[in-house]
């Protein structure tokens, strides 16, 4: 059952339960950081940009074996479906910036980077639901965009389960109003392994088992939106 | 590097070709962040910014019951230069967001009588970001022209009978808008002029002025940033190249 009570049995938006929003992605949006990308699902827009490697500071935080990924995710101010989003950091933020890093960081080897960051900053000019996802996918181009070798594309979708129907890409009305649970996913699609999970809501061993598998397929079908954006710009064999 | 750009601008042109008083190409963009109540990306030459305007129901200050309140925040993002670090606004973009609000608040662009629901109790409240998506220099024209268009992009939302904001509907309703304060910032690089540096002219600015024009010719709010001095002589020529260069920019809107 939804939250009001009813059977949820067609979409707001007039999708399909396993539909994902239409996508477009593009590589090289920010010409000063050193690799940058945009990923667009539905009316979530993510940013995202990568400054380094470079040194760390604080000194302290430095670790001599390898270099560190730090990630950095904001809402714009006026992002949110509400009233003004509060900049600065919030505890929301500080926690989706660190699970970002742990999404990313199992395609990427910073052995070589002693004592360095790597910064990936994430920002979002509208959101509609799905922002971490967003985030990772956009992320991962800029990553790619960068330079840094990496073993897989990450890519993340957010998926949900409302009245025993599991739902692909949940937007904000199906997460606020429609009371879906809410599975972020992040994946390696080639390997199919998660690198990023969490889950917000009730939901059984079996509808997650579905959520997970759906989630599989859709992380495949990003990842190819996220490679041709990457070939559309380096295919051309010029850079920026 | 700063010899090699002294040298270009001696002659009387820049590194990257162009004239010292001209500006890179100039776009507005409107309604590109629809959760916005108004939003604009304006990108000049490389530098992009995004503004977007935010409506609350807010009591009054004391001392202006019957207006409406403004705030204007500007985020130099870490993901826009190198340069920008995270954490609480540093020094420019306090600065940023201080000129913005000084040029649209003295350039009375705002009615804010008619922001007035309730005398003494209840008005609109608007609230202006400004965000810097990539910094290739001249952030505070941008970032001006920007939260302007955003003004001029902004639909109230609905409100119930309760007085609650409806966020999801907006009315065809826009801001009562009176004026078009437009910034333009003047550089002085060993005693020549430039507009619209680069970001890697802007390390070798002496000194600057900003100054916000209004259609009719005449200026709103200045702001002088940088150690080097100026004569007021420079001053006055500056607001004159300003004064002609913003309708340029408001061409632009």
């Amino acid at each position: 059952m939804t939250k009001s009570g009813e059977k949820y049995t067609k979409r707001v938006d007039g999708r399909g339960f396993k539909d994902v929003r239409p996508m477009s992605a593009k590589v090289g949006i920010v010409k000063r950081a050193d690799g940058s990308a945009m990923f667009k699902i539905g009316d979530t827009v993510a940013y995202a940009a990568v400054y380094g490697p470079r040194e760390l500071h604080p000194k302290f935080m430095q670790d001599p074996s390898t270099g560190v990924l730090r990630c950095s995710y904001a809402m714009m101010p006026f992002s949110g479906h509400g009233s003004r989003v509060r900049p600065g950091t919030s505890r929301r933020a500080k926690e989706i910036s660190m699970i970002m890093a742990n999404a990313l960081m199992p395609v990427l080897d910073l052995k070589m980077y002693a004592n360095s960051v790597v910064d990936v900053f994430v920002s979002l000019p509208q959101t509609d639901a799905g922002t971490r996802c967003a985030g990772i996918c956009a992320a991962s181009m800029a990553l790619a965009d960068a330079g840094f070798e990496m073993k897989d594309m990450v890519a993340a979708v957010s998926v949900g389960v409302a009245d025993k129907t599991v739902l692909a890409d949940i937007n904000a009305h199906e997460d606020c109003d429609i009371g879906a649970s809410d599975i972020p996913v992040a994946m390696l699609p080639q390997s199919g392994k998660i690198s990023l999970l969490q889950l917000d809501g009730v939901v059984s061993k079996e509808k997650l088992s579905e959520a997970l598998d759906l989630a599989k397929e859709l992380c495949t079908k990003i990842s190819e939106v996220q490679r041709n954006a990457l070939k559309e710009k380096y295919s051309s064999g010029v850079s920026q | 590097m700063k010899n090699q750009i002294l040298k270009y601008v001696d002659k009387g042109f820049r590194y990257d070709g162009r004239g010292l008083l001209d500006f890179r190409s100039v776009s507005v963009e409107y309604g590109v962040a629809p959760t916005a109540e108004g939003s604009a990306r304006v990108v000049i030459g490389d530098t992009i910014v995004l503004a977007g305007v935010k409506l609350s129901i807010e009591a009054p200050y004391p001392d202006t019951p019957n207006k409406g309140n403004l705030m204007v925040n500007a985020e130099l993002l870490p993901l826009s230069s190198p340069d920008f670090e995270p954490g609480p606004p540093g020094d420019f973009a306090n600065e940023v967001a201080r000129v913005v609000d000084r040029s649209i608040r003295e350039g009375k662009t705002v009615d804010f009588e008619k922001l007035c629901i309730t005398e003494g109790e209840k008005v609109w409240s608007v609230a202006i970001d400004v965000v810097s998506v990539n910094d290739a220099g001249n952030i505070l024209d941008a970032c001006a022209l920007a939260a302007l268009a955003a003004l001029k992009d902004t639909k109230f939302p609905e409100v119930d009978v309760k007085g609650i904001v409806k966020y999801d509907a907006k009315t065809s309703k826009s801001l009562p808008l009176m004026a078009e304060p437009v910034l333009v910032t003047i550089s002085f690089v060993n005693g020549k002029v430039l507009l619209d540096t680069a970001f890697d002219e802007e390390k070798d600015v002496d000194s600057r002025l900003s100054i916000a024009c209004l259609a009719d010719g005449s200026i709103c709010a200045m702001q002088k940033g940088g150690v080097a001095p100026i004569t007021s002589e420079q001053v006055l020529s500056s607001v004159n190249i300003a004064v002609e260069k913003s309708e340029l920019l408001r061409s632009k809107l």
